[in-house]
């Protein structure tokens, strides 16, 4: 049995140690927020936190998530919204949204190192891929969410 | 604000064949006379709401619920149809929501809600009028109730955010206290439109109802459809297109952990298990042998070599022809011919191609994102050979669209044969990302030959364009192909909005077996682009400037003039750029609208391109939701760059060499620093597309504006190909 912890939940798991995270996360436990994209790391749309770093979750084998914590979509928001949530809907960001699940994790993961980032950081923290485009409003979300905190 | 279509269109136990009669919930239902199911019975209610025409549902707690035929893909028309309704209607929007109609009660009453197909940039333009004579049908029914409870002529009573008033008495009701006796009413016949200067929700940039969901994981796309006991399928289609699958050896994986089942299909193999990871890997390491077919020996430069005689051959159709080109380009002072060429495209929608079906009691039921619900109906009734009645199809946001999901409808199939092999038990078929990239219908390829003739003064006086290209049409549509020419391949040059006295368009079209389709902006995705660099190639001949030499010969298309006099204000076209910077301009019309756009960039070591603005000005008439409108602006320049830049297929022994985002990548954030400027000039009086039109004009302005920069002339994309990248 493979342990960890899923969104503040323990979860013992008979799956293959090899099953990436993110088959796990949507096929054995029905947390469907994270998205396949790629299946070799290379989209983000998969990306969730394993121990609050942002992970590609549909290249990293279950087996190296043993007893470690992770936080998907579903769980960033303590309560009803997390403060990019808001900003994402306040600035209308979403086009299809298949991506936005993973592009607000790495969001999330960068901001939490790096709450005032700069241009070159945000492009260094988010090789997430948008086929919409709406990389325009999640950098203006982004710096809206830094000049927020700086307040 | 709520939203719905998202957890409903995949309840399976309460949406499932729930053939509504004309009443239900204590009210009855009545159409509207906008076209399509104009019976009395037209409209369709639900528990506990009253179905005013099929178009509206208004519940006694004030809820109105607007149906939606079209597809939302995240382009905004889930909301912006709303909005149509909405305005007509005099609702309070805050209590306002919107849900897919049901497609199989679509097909069976004779397309009630008009057409559902998502394309072409047409849901806005195409479905205005009747949406908006609908929320009209309606309110005027809702006050007519309202006033024949009062005994008091429906005149003296108007309607306001939800509220019916009788203005002499001060009386007032609710659309939710009368909604189940306006139901009953008749359908007006005619019914007055508002005029724009009283447009209060048209012109709003109301939230859209999809994206709260969309931030929290809670959106359910077609991926995540999750139905008690589902299975998860994988597939390996044949690479060659064509080709026949020869053997399968599917003992190798039959014991392996969770598979179910094995599907040998003509030209696939499939793999259904309890986990889509393990479908995947077992699908993967099935030992299969293909017959490539005739088409294992196709390359891209043989596919390119075929389209160079289509711009040799002789007796080619032509598409039109003014004056005499041929003439005159051979006596001018001053001749320019030049030869571009476009690569084949794939869509690569985020999520891959992703159909659920479940085969039960007689009754076929698919999930999909789909672009085109009818061609998704039709697809899985013909491939399970049942009557359309036992079928329905529940649509779901789709993770993108960009034309792969409309006609196409292959991933449909496959998960109902998946699903008709295994009775009772619901399975979800999601392509990975290799058979996405190698299976898809393909933006064609084309070569194009342009000769201009300019007269002693600089003037155009002369152009002959011949087109080579495969087409889309002849695969897809064949009855649309005309006299051997594909009307939608040749526009942006049959249809050119330049006034040059002697023209002539030719054609030669030149099919492989690659498969075809629509690609966002389809021929407005290179056609402007050949046509617009021309131009600028003319332009530096003639030692014009651009937009200077464009202005005569746009006087009589005033409003693509007008989007480029409205990009070159923007960019100060009229003003040196600053140091170090360079531009370049591009107009293109296209499904309805006007656009024109201005790029500046900086290159570094000859090849390293910093886009520092693009200017998009953008006429479609009339705006519904000028935010939603800035965003497609916003999300076409991304894919136009995205496109110039990167996105290239190739053919190699008869199949695609391209598998993934590391071999076909897309556009990436650290590539988008550009300031978009979109420049919404809306001059009225038309309705004209968005999700299209605003990328047309861009890959022009940026070679054009790479040719200021460097002195080189870019005549084939990508421009990767060429030695360029983003900073």
């Amino acid at each position: 049995m493979l342990e960890m912890t899923v969104n503040g939940r323990p979860v013992a798991l008979d799956v293959e140690p090899e099953m990436p995270l993110l088959w796990v996360l949507r096929d054995e436990l029905g947390l469907t927020g994270s998205k396949y994209g790629c299946g070799i790391g290379v989209c983000g749309a998969c990306t969730v936190h394993v121990d609050g770093a942002a992970v590609r979750a549909c290249v990293l084998p279950a087996s190296e998530v043993a007893g470690r914590s992770v936080t998907t979509i579903e769980a960033l928001a303590a309560d009803d919204l997390h403060p990019i949530q808001k900003a994402w809907i306040a600035l209308q960001v979403p086009q299809c949204g298949y991506c936005q699940s993973g592009m607000i994790m790495s969001v999330a993961a960068l901001l939490a190192s790096t709450p005032q980032p700069s241009d070159d950081q945000i492009d260094e923290a988010l090789g997430n891929i948008c086929r919409c485009g709406t990389y325009v409003r999640v950098r203006r979300a982004i710096h809206a969410l830094a000049a927020e905190s700086k307040k | 604000m709520r939203e719905a279509g998202t957890s409903e269109g995949f309840d399976a136990s309460r949406r499932a064949f729930l053939l509504k009669g004309a009443a239900v919930g204590g009210a009855l239902v009545i159409g509207v006379g906008t076209g399509h199911g104009a019976a009395a019975d037209a409209g369709v209610a639900r528990d506990g709401g009253a179905g005013i025409t099929q178009w509206v549902v208004v519940e006694p707690d004030d809820t109105v619920t607007v149906r939606i035929a079209r597809s939302e893909l995240g382009q905004g028309s889930f909301t912006g149809l709303a909005q149509l309704v909405c305005e007509e209607l005099e609702c309070d929007w805050r209590n306002v929501r919107a849900e897919y109609a049901d497609v199989n009660e679509h097909m069976r009453r004779d397309c009630l809600w008009g057409s559902m197909v998502t394309g072409g940039s047409r849901s806005i333009r195409e479905s205005q009028e009747m949406l908006r004579k609908a929320g009209a049908a309606a309110r005027q029914m809702l006050v007519a109730a309202a006033a024949a409870r009062w005994g008091v002529p429906p005149v003296e009573c108007g309607a306001s955010q939800g509220v019916i008033t009788h203005a002499a008495s001060g009386r007032t009701l609710t659309f939710g206290a009368v909604a189940a006796e306006a139901a009953r009413r008749e359908i007006p016949g005619q019914v007055a439109l508002k005029g724009p200067k009283d447009w209060r929700l048209i012109g709003s940039p109301v939230p859209r109802f999809d994206i709260p969901d969309k931030t929290t994981g809670r959106q359910i796309y077609a991926a995540d459809v999750r139905l008690p006991g589902l299975l998860h399928a994988s597939i390996v289609q044949v690479p060659v297109f064509g080709g026949r699958l020869k053997s399968a050896d599917v003992s190798a994986v039959s014991g392996t952990r969770g598979v179910r089942k094995v599907v040998v299909g003509d030209d696939f193999v499939a793999v259904v298990a309890d986990n889509w990871w393990r479908a995947n890997r077992a699908v993967r390491a099935l030992p299969v042998e293909w017959d490539a077919g005739e088409h294992a020996a196709v390359t891209s430069d043989a596919i390119r070599a075929r389209l160079r005689t289509g711009l040799d051959a002789a007796d080619v159709p032509v598409a039109r022809r003014d004056g005499e080109a041929e003439a005159v380009l051979a006596s001018a002072p001053m001749v320019l011919e030049a030869e571009y060429h476009a690569p084949y495209l794939a869509h690569a929608t985020l999520e891959p191609q992703t159909a659920t079906a479940l085969w039960q009691d007689g009754h076929l039921q698919v999930w999909v994102g789909t672009q085109n619900g009818e061609a998704s109906i039709r697809a899985a009734a013909e491939e399970a050979g049942l009557p359309l009645e036992r079928v329905n199809v529940h649509k779901l946001h789709a993770g993108g669209g960009f034309g792969r999901r409309g006609a196409h409808q292959d991933y449909t199939r496959q998960a109902v044969r998946l699903a008709m092999e295994l009775p009772g038990t619901p399975v979800r078929l999601q392509w990975s990302r290799e058979e996405d990239i190698r299976h898809d219908r393909y933006r064609p390829v084309e070569s194009v030959r342009l000769r201009g003739a300019l007269d002693e003064a600089g003037n155009w006086i002369a152009w002959q364009v011949r087109q080579a290209e495969q087409s889309i049409l002849a695969s897809v549509r064949p009855a649309a192909v005309r006299g051997g020419i594909d009307p939608v391949g040749v526009r942006a040059f049959a249809d050119n909005p330049y006034d040059v006295p002697n023209f002539t368009n030719t054609y030669a079209m030149h099919d492989s077996h690659v498969p075809p389709g629509f690609w966002r902006a389809v021929a407005h995705t290179h056609n402007p682009y050949f046509r617009e660099c021309f131009i600028d190639e003319l332009c530096r001949l003639a030692g014009r400037d651009p937009v200077e030499f464009r202005r005569p010969l746009l006087a009589k298309s005033p409003k693509d003039l007008a989007v480029l006099e409205a990009a070159a204000k923007a960019v100060g076209w009229n003003d040196a750029a600053p140091e170090g910077v360079h531009r370049g301009i591009a107009v293109a019309d296209a499904y309805g609208s006007f656009t024109a756009a201005a790029v500046e960039l900086s290159v570094r070591e000859e090849r390293i391109v910093d886009v520092r603005r693009v200017v998009v000005a953008l006429d479609c008439g009339h705006v519904v939701n000028p935010d939603a409108v800035i965003a497609q602006v916003e999300g076409g320049v991304a894919w136009a760059l995205g496109m110039a830049m990167h996105e290239e297929i190739t053919i190699r022994a008869g199949h695609v060499e391209q598998s993934n985002f590391t071999d076909y990548p897309v556009l990436r954030m650290h590539e988008m620093t550009a300031r978009v400027e979109a420049l919404l000039v809306p001059s009225g009086g038309f309705w004209g597309g968005v999700g299209e039109p605003p990328l047309a004009a861009v890959p022009a302005a940026l070679c054009n504006a790479l040719f200021a920069a460097t002195g080189r002339r870019v005549r084939s994309l990508p421009l990767k190909r060429h030695g360029f990248s983003f900073a």
